[in-house]
Formats: structure tokens, C-alpha cells, sequence
């Protein structure tokens, strides 16, 4: 034993700078999961530590409509703290801004909401004066900026002009960076709404009450007595119990996710030590020969070697730790804005071990696969200076290792996703990502042997002739480059892709802003108004809002509990709060319903109208433009995907709740609809002669020449019908984007991570190839080859590699896009030829310099020095 | 006066598969080696003599026939078992010296007790002795790079020596030096080798090594052509 170790450690002597840069390969990979496993496990210490502040209350209470005198009395039974906010959407002007208008969120609230949590303004008495009653308003600080108002300065909403007494910076609960971009928050005393004159018409207001309650009351059980009492008045629950879970759910999913980028940069890196390890073993036969001839055995060399594996792993394993710590301890910062509560940095320790613990088992796989070669050097090699040929045989225990492997992925991914299928698949996907690369490269290596134009200039012919000659590294880089750009360039493509989208959907004449919550009486005014201003209306569509009752002659809630059952049976507190339905909030996703949820709670706006907009195709039946008063079943037309979504057919019946009253209708045809462009769109369509007499608002689209001329029309509605509200199409670019730099900060920073570790490897492959390499140039200064020469010769090779795995890299990436674009988001995908041009020239030039850089010296090598020397 | 035999080889055959068919590289070879004996393999390149003391150094296996080393028919042993016999009983000396290059001379010569475990301050004063008995007393911390050939060889003697072999093979060990420096490495291995007792297979292309040994096998094309005693001693024949 104490033979292997000593052996090990002078061994290692000429070479542990390279053993501790082959460590390196790993170092990213393992940091950004221990990164991310802390993270993981700050936030989650953040969510327990501030659950209440998460809700800013122990119960709220919410619905469309306002609690009944009889609900009212109920919740006051409970005792305890009572504050209560009516939201909704609605146009802001600014006359600091030339009575420039922006689409906020209005709060009129009234009590001393929050509870508990950060309610974070400026000036910090800000709350006390909302409170003090008064025509005053706290609105969000970017929108303060951006419209030149200070505090102090005015708004105006409706009817009304508000003082401003605070810029908004934290409100418990929310993220500001997100609510900033998407709905910007003005608060409001509820006493001052009235004379708005916003509130009395809108169909989508809220109404929230939030309950602090007495000390030692449960809040599900208090829950639980209200939904019962309050059952068929439209009112939904949270608890913080509730909304931590939420939260909780979202963040592992994105930490998973997260988890799994990581991951990919730890196996690329591991591929990296394989191959260096492999380089270093077949530089070691002749030592190991030799200890063999003395009489080492097999065991023992092997021993020796794998040591030095172990060391590598240690030391990238270390290092990685204390990266991810410095990450996970950076990240809470930059991400502070985006986060809904704060997080403080601690080291979790379960979450680097794990980290540690996954890159030690994987790269110590991946050393062994290599160093298994050591207990096949036959002794014989001492007297023969030609390497004896070793492949005779398979060797089991390679066959093992590679099993072992494939085994561990696919354990890391079901262990990270916490689903077989998802694991399954994503190490499907890596290996179907890796074979391709694989491939590509071994045809590259046949091709430049194959079709090498002779009258290329020797050069390049030589830069060529690398890249398929013994020991090259063309399979080893196209995996390792093209990986990293893959993954960061499938980011950049997803992000031009939808806002390509979203720019096409309002190019061409196109509709480019929309105008929401017009009431019956303002639509003849709204025209002219309009027109006035040089937009005329393009379209126009009446809205009705209304819910599934039932479908096929089944109620939805029977349906929704079915569905639950099927998708959440495993949640371990549902015996607790089985009953919970959430009738609410109906714009949340499917969260692993196996009936979508959606569809059955969701809050649809459907309209009326005598015939097809050229935004729609008839699929199949046949649509009814009108019906006679009194028609018993209603011929309805409904959306071709969530036709199909809800497993519908022609001619099904489902009765809807229009605002209680009961309807029935039954499928008559099924539309597919463009959606992407920013024109009215529905789901369900009925025909005239039924929804007339429902209360109803309506959108309209027209088309502005460009942001000021938005600006202009906006202003002249907003003037005219301050109930309107208004969203340009710029503003929802704006928006998009503002989301996606956020969610690709983290992203792009985990492929940032596979990218470096893709040049660590390059850096890696090149040292390892270096003594072969110098003593290659070497012997052509020799013969007469100029330094200048030796340099393009590298130069020719590097750009070559660079560029195929960037095009490769490229070429997967589009593919991604595409997919993504077609299964997820359902849209065309874009092709940016410009960004892809750029990052392939940028990947061949961080290529060339990394390779240039790490093989400084190769060429101005005094010969006689490599002559004597190894390494 | 019967001396044990050291080494005893037996209808030796080594045939090579290759693409044009298998090979016969050496072909029922036979001798028996008393201890403390010398002996020169020579025949011209390509005969086969590496082969053979590779097969009789238990470092490969022979495709029929049998080598008895020490006693010890090592045809029958795990490569494993064969390399601890190397460990207890073979020295060696290569043509292209072989040493380990990350390790420093001293460390070289260390090399076979440590792989015993028996490494400590008594085998290191023993490897600073044979270092410094092949001439090498003051380059012990130096690494095989900044010696020159001869000295590289000899500490590839002084290591052949550590373990106190009972037979040391040595495939042209002057095979990679001029002149002088061989001369003066023919005189410290006969040297040693009287001193230690020890038995010695040498190949070689030099027939004034070979006229060194008492006994001298010819090969031609695999196959023994002369086995001649240069100096008679006591009870060498069979
Ligand atoms: N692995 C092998 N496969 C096929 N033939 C081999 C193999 N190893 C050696 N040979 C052949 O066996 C023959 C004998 O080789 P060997 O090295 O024993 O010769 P040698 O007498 O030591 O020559 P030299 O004096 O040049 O060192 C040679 O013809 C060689 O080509
Ligand atoms: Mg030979």
C-alpha cells in the first residue's frame, strides 16, 4: 500500500500541473451543481424563514365579485386582522410625461395590509401616508423613473389625480422585477376608487380580503370552515401553507432543470479527464512496463495510477465545491430583483457533498474507463521500444465501466427530475446529442484523410492532416465545443424566435395595439375617437366572460376531482386539504393534471359573431353565424386545440355558466386559429341571436404607424375613456424580453459553465498533445519549416475545429429551436442567419486563441531540450 | 559436484499469429543453466535471442515447451505469481536502460524493495552503496534526464542488483554506448556479478562480450545452431 502511494506521488512529479488541470475539466460541472443544490437549498431556508411574508397574510380570500353581506359576516366571525384590495387593470397618464399613459395594475386597498413581510417604498412612511386616506398613490419605482415623475409629482387614473407619495421597491410576496415588467403596481386607498369612476363596469376586477387571524388558529382549518360556508360564491383560498408549496414546486422544477445543464457540463468534463487520462496512460506504458519487469503485478500498477485518478477527481472535486459556493453566495444578489423574497446566503452542506459526491463518482468512471489499459501493459514492452499492441480481447470490465455509466446518468436524471420517464429521456437525449457529435467528427477525421485536395497549400493540408492523424482529438473537441455552443446558441435562438414572433404578429398593416375594456356605450364614441386620431379600427370583438358547468352532462367539479385524483395522489398532504379546489386561478398551467385543469377552470372570454375573421380556418362541422331567439342548444364553435386538449367531439354538449346563468350549447365546428397575431382571438365563438343581452365589454385593434403615434392614440382614448386600458405591441416585445434576460441570466450562466468547460478541455487535449506535438514541429524546423509556418499550421487546424463544432453546435441548436418552437410554443422558429454567422465565427476565434495559447512555446521549443526531455 | 540448475529450458517455441500466417520465431529451444553460470545468447538481428530471454525471464509465455526458473516451472504461473517471481529472484538490464523517468536514481534503484514493502533506511544505505559502486555515489537525487547514457545504465545495474537476484538477464546492455563507457559497463556487470553470485543470461551483438561468458549459444532463425563452453568450470555441462 505504502508502495502504491509513494509510487503515485513521485510519479506524478513531471506531471501535476497537468493532473490538476485535468481536474479542472470537472471543476465547472461540479460548481454548478453544488451552485445549485445551494441555491436550492437557501431559497428553500428563505421560504420557511419568511413563509408569512410570501402571503403578507395567513388567509386570502379572493373572487370576481365582492363578499356578500353574509360572506362578510362570516369572515368577521373569524376574528383576528381584516384588510381587504380591489385590482384591476387600467391606463395610467402621467403629465410629468406629456400625459404619456402606461397600462398598470391599480391596488385600492384599505387596512393595514401586509401583515407580515418586507413592504419596502421610498420614502419609507410612504404606507402610513396610502393609509391616511387621501387621492394619493404608490407606484412602482421603474414606472416613476421612466415617466420622469418624482415623488411628490402626479398621475392621473380615470377621473381622478393622484398625488404620488411613494416609489414602490418591494411588496411582500411578489417579485419586483417581474411585476415591474409585466404589471406595474400603483396602490391606492380604496376610499379614492370610487371617484376613479374605473371599478364600477370592469368585468375582470378582483377583489381580495386578507385575514390575519388570532393567535393559535390554524389557517386550514379556518379555511376549511369558510369554503364550506361560503361554497357557490365563486371564492378562492390561499394559505401560506399553500402558496410556499407553490412556490416551493416551481423553484425545484426550475432547480432541477437548472440541475440538469449542470450536469451536462460535469459529463462533458468527465469526457475531458477520459481523454487526457488516456493521453497520460499511453505516455506511462513504458513505466509501467518496467514496474512490472521489477516485479510489480498487475494490481499494483493499476493501483498506482488510479491514485493519481482518485487525486484528480478529489481536487476537481474540491475546487468545483468552493466555485459553486462563490456562485450560490453571487447568485442571491443578482437575482435579488426577481426573486419574491429575500435570501440569504448560508452552505448547505447536504447540497455539496451531493455535488461533490456526483462528480467524484463521475469522473472516477470515467478515469477508470482509460487507466483499465495500465493492467494490460505486458512487462515484455521494457524489451521491445514498440508498444506491444493491447487490444487483444474485450475486456470486461470496460464493457462494465460503460455500463456503469449509462447507469449513472440515468440515475443522476431521475434523481434530479424525480421522474423515471424525464430522467430516461434526458439521458436519451444526451446520448443521441453525443452519438451525432460523435459521428460528425469521426466522418470529419474520414473526410479530411479522404477528400484532402492535394493543391491546397502545405499549410493548410498539414492543418488538415491533424485532424485525422494518430492520437488527434477532433472526436474529444467536437463533443466538448459543440455541446457549449449548442446549448448557449438553442438560448439566443429561443429568444429571437418568440420575439420574431411577437414582432410579426403586428408587421405588415397588422393590428399593433389593443384596446380592452370598452363598455357597450363607448364603442360609437371610441370609433370616432379613433379615427380622430388617425388609427380607424381594424377590428372589433363584444367579450362575455363565463366558465364550464358542465361537459358531456357532467359537472366540472366532479371533473376537476377526478383529474386530481389522477394527477396529485401521491401528494403527501392531500388527506389535509383534499378538498382544496382552486376555482381561481384560472390562468395557471396543467401542473400535472392528466385532464387538464385548465381547460375545465380556466375563466373563458368567448365572443359572438355571424362569421369566420380571416385569423381563422374551419376544421370541421359547420359554423353558425346566427340562431333564432329561443334555441333550446346553441350551436358553438371552439378551438381546434383545445378541442382536442379536452378530448371533444362534434355535436358533445357542455353547458356554460355565463355570470349565472346556465347555457346550453353543443359543438358545432372546430376552428384552428392564428394566434400570433395580436388581434382579438377566442376559444369558444358563438353565434349572434344568444350572448346580446350578457353583461360584456369589448377589445379593439387598430394600427399605429409607430410609438409615437401609439403614444398619441393612446393618450387621445385614454383622455376620452379613462376606463380603457391599452397594450401596445411594443410593450409586450418590451415585456418578453424583459422576462427572457432574466430567466437567461441563470440559464446562460449554467451554459456559460458546459462552454468553459469545453475550452478547458480543448486546453486539456492541446497540453496533453503537446510533447507528440513538439516534437512533430520540432523535427519540421528541422527540415526547414518556418516559425510562421508551425503557427498556421495550428492556426488552420484550430479555426477548422472551432468551426465545425460551432456549425455543428449550430446545426443541433436550430434543430432544438425548431422543436421547441413547434412543440412547446407552437410557432414558427426563427432562423437568424446574422447570430448564427456570429457565433460561429466567434467559437472558431475562442478556439484558435485557446489553442494558440496553450500551445505557446510548442514552436519556438529549442529542439535539442525536446529531444532530451519528456513532457 | 552437482551445482542445482538455475534456470532449465525446455523444447521452447514461440510462434507469432500474423496477418501472412503464424510465425515461428523460435523453435525448440533447449538448455539447462547451472547457478552461478554465464551465458551469452547471440545470432544475428532477428534471430530470436530477445524473444528468449523475455520467454526465460517469465515475461511472456511460450507458445509449447517449458522454462524452469529457480526451480520454479514458471509456464504454469499467473502473470501475477510470474511477476512476483521477477520480484524475489530476476534482475534486468535493458538496451534502452529504462529507467523511470519522474523518478530520481536513487528512487530507481528502490524500486523493487519497495514493491516488497521493504523500503526504510537500510535499503536506501544499500541503494546509496550499489549506486555509489557503480561510480554513481554523488548523482543520487538526480533524475534520468540529466544523466547521460552510461550513467543511466549504470543505474539500471545498481537497481538490476537491489533486490539481490539470484539470475540477471541483460538484452544489450551496451548495445546504446560507445566504446569506452561499454567497456567500462562489461567490467562492472562481470564485476557484480562475481561479487554477488549471481547467475547471467546476456544478449548480445558484441562477440568479446560473449567471449566474457563461460557458455555461448548461437541462434539462426529461431533455432539453437551452436552451444559451446568458452572456459570449462567446475560441473557446468549436463
Ligand atoms: N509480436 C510479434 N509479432 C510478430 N513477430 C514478432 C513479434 N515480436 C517479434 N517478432 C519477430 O520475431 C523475430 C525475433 O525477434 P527478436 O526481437 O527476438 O529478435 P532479436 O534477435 O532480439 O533481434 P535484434 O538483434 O534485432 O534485437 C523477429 O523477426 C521479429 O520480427
Ligand atoms: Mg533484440
Amino acid at each position: 500500500m505504502s508502495f502504491i502511494l509513494k509510487m503515485a506521488w513521485r510519479d506524478s512529479r513531471a506531471s501535476r500541473r497537468r493532473l490538476v488541470l485535468f481536474s479542472f475539466s470537472v471543476v465547472l460541472g461540479i460548481a454548478a451543481l453544488v451552485a445549485i443544490g445551494s441555491l436550492g437549498a437557501n431559497l428553500e431556508r428563505a421560504i420557511d424563514d419568511q413563509a408569512k411574508g410570501l402571503l403578507g397574510a395567513d388567509l386570502v380570500l379572493s373572487g370576481r365579485a365582492p363578499l356578500s353581506d353574509a360572506a362578510q359576516r362570516q369572515v368577521a366571525a373569524v376574528g383576528g386582522e381584516r384588510a381587504a384590495e380591489i385590482s384591476f387593470s387600467s391606463m395610467m397618464s402621467f403629465p410629468a410625461a406629456k400625459d404619456l399613459t402606461r397600462l398598470v395594475n391599480v391596488r385600492a386597498v384599505e387596512g393595514r395590509f401586509p401583515f407580515y413581510g418586507d413592504f419596502v417604498t421610498v420614502p419609507a412612511d410612504a404606507p402610513a401616508r396610502l393609509r391616511a386616506g387621501g387621492n394619493v398613490v404608490i407606484v412602482e419605482e421603474t414606472l416613476l423613473r421612466q415617466f420622469d415623475t418624482p415623488v411628490g409629482g402626479t398621475v392621473r387614473l380615470g377621473a381622478t389625480t393622484f398625488t404620488v407619495v411613494g416609489a414602490l421597491q418591494k411588496y411582500p410576496g411578489e417579485s419586483s422585477a417581474l411585476s415591474a415588467t409585466i404589471a406595474p403596481r400603483a396602490l391606492i386607498p380604496q376610499a379614492a376608487l370610487a371617484a376613479t369612476g374605473l371599478a364600477e363596469r370592469n368585468v375582470l376586477i378582483r377583489h381580495r380580503t386578507m385575514l390575519r387571524l388570532p393567535a393559535g388558529t390554524e389557517p386550514w382549518l379556518v379555511e376549511r370552515e369558510l369554503r364550506a360556508a361560503l361554497r357557490g360564491e365563486g371564492v378562492g383560498f390561499e394559505t401560506v401553507a399553500e402558496r410556499r408549496r407553490n412556490l416551493g414546486r416551481a423553484l425545484e422544477n426550475v432547480e432541477n432543470f437548472l440541475g440538469l445543464v449542470g450536469f451536462i457540463a460535469l459529463f462533458l468534463g468527465a469526457i475531458g479527464v477520459a481523454s487526457a487520462i488516456h493521453v497520460y496512460v499511453r505516455q506511462k506504458i513504458a513505466t509501467v512496463a518496467v514496474l512490472r519487469c521489477l516485479g510489480a503485478s498487475a494490481r499494483q500498477s493499476f493501483a498506482v495510477y488510479l491514485v493519481q485518478g482518485l487525486a484528480i477527481g478529489l481536487i476537481g472535486a474540491a475546487l468545483g465545491a468552493l466555485l459553486g459556493l462563490g456562485v450560490a453566495f453571487a447568485m442571491p444578489r443578482l437575482l435579488a430583483d426577481v426573486l419574491p423574497f429575500q435570501v440569504d446566503f448560508f452552505v448547505s452542506w447536504p447540497a455539496v457533498a451531493r455535488g461533490m459526491g456526483a462528480g467524484l463518482v463521475i469522473s472516477l468512471l470515467f478515469t477508470l474507463l482509460p487507466l483499465l489499459a495500465v493492467r494490460r501493459v505486458s512487462p515484455l514492452v521494457a524489451l521491445r521500444s514498440a508498444a506491444a499492441d493491447e487490444g487483444s480481447g474485450r475486456d470486461p470490465w470496460r464493457i462494465a465501466i460503460g455500463v456503469f455509466i449509462a447507469v449513472a446518468v440515468a440515475g443522476f436524471a431521475i434523481w434530479q427530475t424525480g421522474k423515471v420517464r424525464d430522467g430516461l429521456g434526458f439521458a436519451a437525449v444526451l446520448a443521441a446529442g453525443f452519438g451525432i457529435l460523435a459521428l460528425v467528427a469521426k466522418f470529419t477525421a474520414w473526410a479530411a484523410r479522404r477528400w484532402l485536395p492535394r493543391g491546397w497549400p502545405y499549410v493548410v493540408r498539414q492543418g488538415i492532416a491533424n485532424l485525422h492523424r494518430p492520437n488527434n482529438r477532433t472526436v474529444l473537441l467536437l463533443l466538448s465545443l459543440g455541446l457549449g455552443t449548442f446549448l448557449i446558441l438553442t438560448l439566443l435562438l429561443t429568444r429571437s424566435t418568440l420575439l420574431k414572433e411577437i414582432e410579426f404578429s403586428g408587421g405588415g398593416g397588422r393590428p399593433n395595439l389593443l384596446l380592452f375594456d370598452i363598455q357597450d356605450d363607448q364603442v360609437e364614441g371610441l370609433v370616432q375617437t379613433l379615427t380622430a386620431a388617425g388609427a380607424p379600427l381594424l377590428v372589433q370583438a363584444p367579450i362575455v366572460t363565463m366558465k364550464i358547468a358542465t361537459v358531456k352532462g357532467r359537472p366540472v367539479e366532479e371533473l376537476i376531482r377526478r383529474t386530481r385524483a389522477a394527477g396529485e395522489g401521491r401528494d403527501a398532504e392531500k388527506g389535509r386539504r383534499g378538498d382544496t379546489v382552486k376555482e381561481t386561478d384560472a390562468k395557471k398551467g396543467p401542473a400535472g393534471d392528466r385532464l387538464p385543469g385548465w381547460t375545465l377552470r380556466r375563466e373563458y372570454r368567448s365572443t359572438y359573431r355571424a362569421a369566420l375573421t380571416n385569423t381563422e380556418r374551419l376544421v370541421s362541422g359547420k359554423f353558425t353565424g346566427e340562431v333564432a331567439p329561443g334555441e333550446a342548444v346553441i350551436p358553438i364553435s371552439i378551438e381546434e386545440g383545445l378541442f382536442k386538449e379536452m378530448g371533444l367531439a362534434l355535436g358533445d354538449e357542455m353547458e356554460w355558466d355565463v355570470q349565472g346563468v346556465l347555457l346550453r350549447t353543443r359543438i358545432g365546428s372546430v376552428r384552428a386559429v392564428e394566434w400570433r397575431r395580436l388581434e382579438p382571438n377566442f376559444f369558444v365563438v358563438f353565434p349572434l341571436g344568444v350572448l346580446e343581452p350578457a353583461p360584456k365589454f369589448h377589445v379593439a385593434a387598430v394600427r399605429a404607424d409607430d410609438s409615437a403615434h401609439s403614444a398619441r392614440v393612446q393618450r387621445a382614448v385614454v383622455a376620452a375613456y379613462p376606463n380603457v386600458t391599452a397594450i401596445d405591441l411594443a410593450l409586450v416585445l418590451e415585456t418578453v424580453d424583459g422576462i427572457f434576460s432574466k430567466v437567461a441570466l441563470v440559464i446562460g450562466l449554467m451554459s456559460a459553465f458546459t462552454v468553459v468547460t469545453g475550452l478547458i478541455v480543448l486546453a486539456g487535449a492541446v497540453l496533453t498533445g503537446r510533447f507528440q506535438r513538439l516534437r512533430e514541429t520540432v523535427l519540421l524546423r528541422t527540415l526547414g519549416a518556418t516559425r510562421r509556418q508551425l503557427l498556421q499550421i495550428q492556426v488552420v487546424e484550430y479555426a477548422i475545429l472551432g468551426a465545425l463544432a460551432a456549425v455543428v453546435g449550430g446545426g443541433l441548436a436550430l434543430a432544438g429551436n425548431a422543436l421547441l418552437a413547434h412543440f412547446v410554443f407552437r410557432i414558427t422558429p426563427a432562423v437568424p442567419g446574422l447570430l448564427l454567422a456570429a457565433s460561429i465565427v466567434a467559437v472558431s476565434l475562442v478556439t484558435v486563441l485557446t489553442g494558440l495559447l496553450t500551445s505557446r512555446g510548442v514552436t519556438n521549443h529549442p529542439p535539442l531540450e525536446v529531444l532530451r526531455q519528456e513532457t | 559436484m552437482n551445482v542445482p540448475s538455475m534456470l532449465k529450458v525446455q523444447r521452447l517455441t514461440k510462434t507469432y499469429p500474423t496477418a501472412a500466417g503464424p510465425l515461428t520465431v523460435l523453435h525448440e529451444v533447449a538448455f539447462d543453466l547451472a547457478a552461478g553460470a554465464t551465458l551469452a545468447i547471440v545470432g544475428p538481428s532477428g534471430s530470436g535471442k530477445t524473444t528468449l530471454l523475455g520467454l526465460c525471464a517469465g515475461l511472456d509465455r511460450p507458445s509449447t515447451g517449458e522454462v524452469i526458473l529457480a526451480g520454479e516451472s514458471i509456464g504454469a504461473l499467473s502473470e501475477d505469481a510470474r511477476a512476483l517471481v521477477r520480484n524475489r529472484h530476476v534482475g534486468f538490464v535493458f538496451q534502452n536502460f529504462q529507467l523511470i523517468p519522474t523518478l530520481t536514481a536513487l528512487e530507481n534503484v528502490l524500486v523493487p524493495v519497495e514493491l516488497r514493502g521493504e523500503g526504510g533506511a537500510a535499503a536506501e544505505a544499500e541503494a546509496r552503496g550499489l549506486l555509489a559502486r557503480v561510480g554513481l555515489g554523488e548523482r543520487c537525487d538526480h533524475y534520468p534526464v540529466q544523466l547521460s547514457g552510461g550513467e543511466q545504465q549504470r543505474v539500471a545495474l545498481a537497481r538490476a542488483f537491489m533486490n539481490r537476484p539470484k539470475i540477471l538477464f541483460c538484452d544489450e546492455p551496451t548495445g546504446n554506448l560507445d566504446g569506452d563507457t561499454a567497456h567500462a559497463m562489461v567490467e562492472l556487470i562481470f564485476g557484480l556479478n562475481r561479487e554477488k553470485q549471481t547467475t547471467l543470461v546476456l544478449v548480445t551483438h558484441d562477440l568479446e562480450l560473449a567471449a566474457r561468458c563461460q557458455r555461448v549459444i548461437r541462434l539462426r532463425s529461431g533455432a539453437v545452431v551452436s552451444d559451446e563452453k568458452t572456459v570449462v568450470t567446475e560441473g557446468t555441462e549436463r
